[in-house]
């Protein structure tokens, strides 16, 4: 347990070292609200309609952003090579892994939602419930974006194949996560988002680590 | 027969597919084959199957 | 073989999986197979055109569906053929579990092609668009782009041993995901269905219209397994030319 927090707390502190990535993230996040409304004009109702799904295209793609850092640093400095031998099971240190960057990517984006339900004349219901469907659901990107890392891990260009590869997986997250913050059937499909949230979140791991290892062989 | 044309566009499209789809199988067996033979042809044999003559 | 594997029997299977005995017994089996694949086209065709009625609901567009249910069928029993393709490269390591995934990718990635235009053009008269968001089109769609991602991936990798067992990982969390796929695309069909003329659940079949479909169905089968097994052989000798050329680029080093 202890050296797990460990991890968690290194993963968390080298990001924060770096800096900015998370305000990156945020950003890139805050514009897409900005760059909606570009485009299909400043019909406030028409907005208020679709921002649900703007919201959750919004942090999906934030999310794939994300996703090359996770293992690749680690990769290129050995430490990859430390974990499959380590005393903790590597199952274990990409759990660690996935936590901190749920830590580092999508807490980030969930407080910044407000930003967005403004932009997008979101109610006042509909934004808590926009941010309580994010919670619920983004772990479950962070599973599957990890898992879609450890698969590319050993490839030079991967960091375009991931995304193209969790895509479809994600798309059952999207759906309910945009069916939770509003209209008929949004009790049922929170719901259902928690509970993906739930098994991906305790699958991914080992899906992960048999990548990981079998990356390496 | 009402809707030839897309009942026409379907069979002549999956016609022209599938014959699409079979050329290119074998064509890459040929180019396969091909690049096989050169090798065995140069000499080199694999481990497996023992020296070359 | 080491001494105590040939002191094991091997059964059937072994036998015929072997590499080298599978490219023995597979060269005599293409030809048989490509000419009856031919035959029950020809069939088939007849079948299609000559010797059915038109459906009491459809009219004559049923003779799409004479092409679209056997592709449609065919995009999910390729996958269910990479999903075996899959344990046996995790969980047996089998020589030839790989190869028969790989050369099924770009076969299913067709036929789920070829299912979304042939849904396309039977959409179109039928529902007044070429494309329509409902459950069944959409999964079919998801489905072709987890093909095409799978085959990216085989390209990516230079080392293809190790592409098959990560290609074997995507291809299992793919199975597992798709009931929930398919689950919530349907969900979100209903959820959003406005107030339309077509039915949800597509095109029912009536009896009369089952033997031409049955032999279609048999005609694109044949066709699948005819190019699954050649494409397994291209692999295989493709392998086998880049370990020579391999071991020809190392003597030439050591020689020099």
């Amino acid at each position: 347990m202890k050296g797990f927090l460990a991890l968690v707390v290194r993963d968390l502190r080298l990001s924060l070292r770096v800096g900015g990535e998370a305000l990156t993230l945020v950003l890139f996040f805050v514009m897409i609200g900005v760059v909606v409304p570009f485009a299909i004009g400043p019909d406030r109702v028409l907005l208020a309609r679709l921002a649900p799904g703007i919201v959750w295209i919004a942090a999906f793609l934030s999310m794939l952003l994300g996703l090359d850092r996770l293992f690749r640093a680690d990769d290129e400095d050995g430490s990859l090579l430390l974990f499959r031998h380590a005393a903790i099971p590597l199952e274990a240190i990409v759990a660690a892994k996935v936590i901190a960057h749920w830590l580092l990517t999508a807490l980030p984006l969930i407080v910044a939602t407000p930003v967005l339900a403004v932009l997008l004349s979101m109610d006042w219901d509909g934004w808590w419930r926009a941010v309580l469907s994010l919670l619920l659901g983004t772990p479950a990107l962070v599973a599957f974006g990890t898992l879609g890392a450890a698969l590319t891990v050993s490839l030079r260009r991967g960091g375009l194949l991931a995304p193209v590869l969790i895509l479809p997986l994600c798309l059952p997250v999207l759906i309910f996560g945009v069916g939770a913050i509003g209209g008929v059937g949004a009790g049922p499909a929170l719901l259902f988002l928690a509970a993906i949230s739930l098994v991906v979140a305790a699958f991914a791991p080992f899906a992960a680590a048999l990548a990981l290892r079998a990356a390496a062989d | 027969m009402e809707h030839a044309v897309y009942i026409a566009w379907a069979y002549a499209g999956a016609a022209a597919f599938v014959a699409a789809l079979s050329l290119w199988v074998v064509w890459d067996a040929r180019r396969v084959a091909r690049r096989l033979k050169a090798l065995e042809d140069r000499g080199i044999r694999r481990r497996s199957a023992g020296s070359a003559p | 073989m080491t001494a105590a594997a040939a002191a094991r029997k091997p059964n059937w299977f072994s036998r015929l999986a072997h590499p080298g005995r599978f490219l023995a017994w597979s060269r005599l089996v293409v030809l048989p197979l490509a000419v009856l694949t031919v035959i029950v086209f020809a069939i088939g065709l007849w079948f299609a055109f000559f010797n059915s009625p038109e459906d009491y609901q459809m009219g004559d567009m049923v003779r799409v569906m004479y092409i679209h249910v056997p592709n449609a069928w065919l995009s999910q029993f390729v996958y269910a053929t990479m999903t075996a393709s899959a344990l046996g490269t995790l969980v047996w390591r089998h020589p030839l579990a790989d190869v028969a995934g790989k050369a099924a990718a770009p076969l299913g990635a067709a036929f789920t092609a070829l299912a979304l235009y042939t849904g396309a053009l039977w959409g179109r008269p039928t529902w007044g668009t070429f494309w329509e968001w409902d459950g069944r089109m959409t999964s079919t769609l998801v489905l072709l782009l987890i093909y095409l991602g799978i085959i990216a991936l085989w390209r990516a990798f230079d080392d293809q041993l190790r592409a098959g067992r990560v290609v074997a990982i995507v291809t299992l969390v793919g199975a597992l995901n798709l009931p929930v796929i398919k689950f919530s695309v349907d969900w979100w069909n209903t959820l959003h269905q406005p107030a339309s003329v077509f039915t949800a659940e597509g095109p029912k079949m009536a009896p009369s219209i089952l033997t031409p479909l049955m032999v279609m169905m048999a005609a694109f089968t044949l066709l699948f397994a005819t190019l699954h097994i050649v494409g397994m052989r291209t692999e295989i000798l493709r392998r086998r030319a880049e370990t020579m050329a391999r071991q020809a680029a190392l003597a030439a080093g050591d020689a020099g």
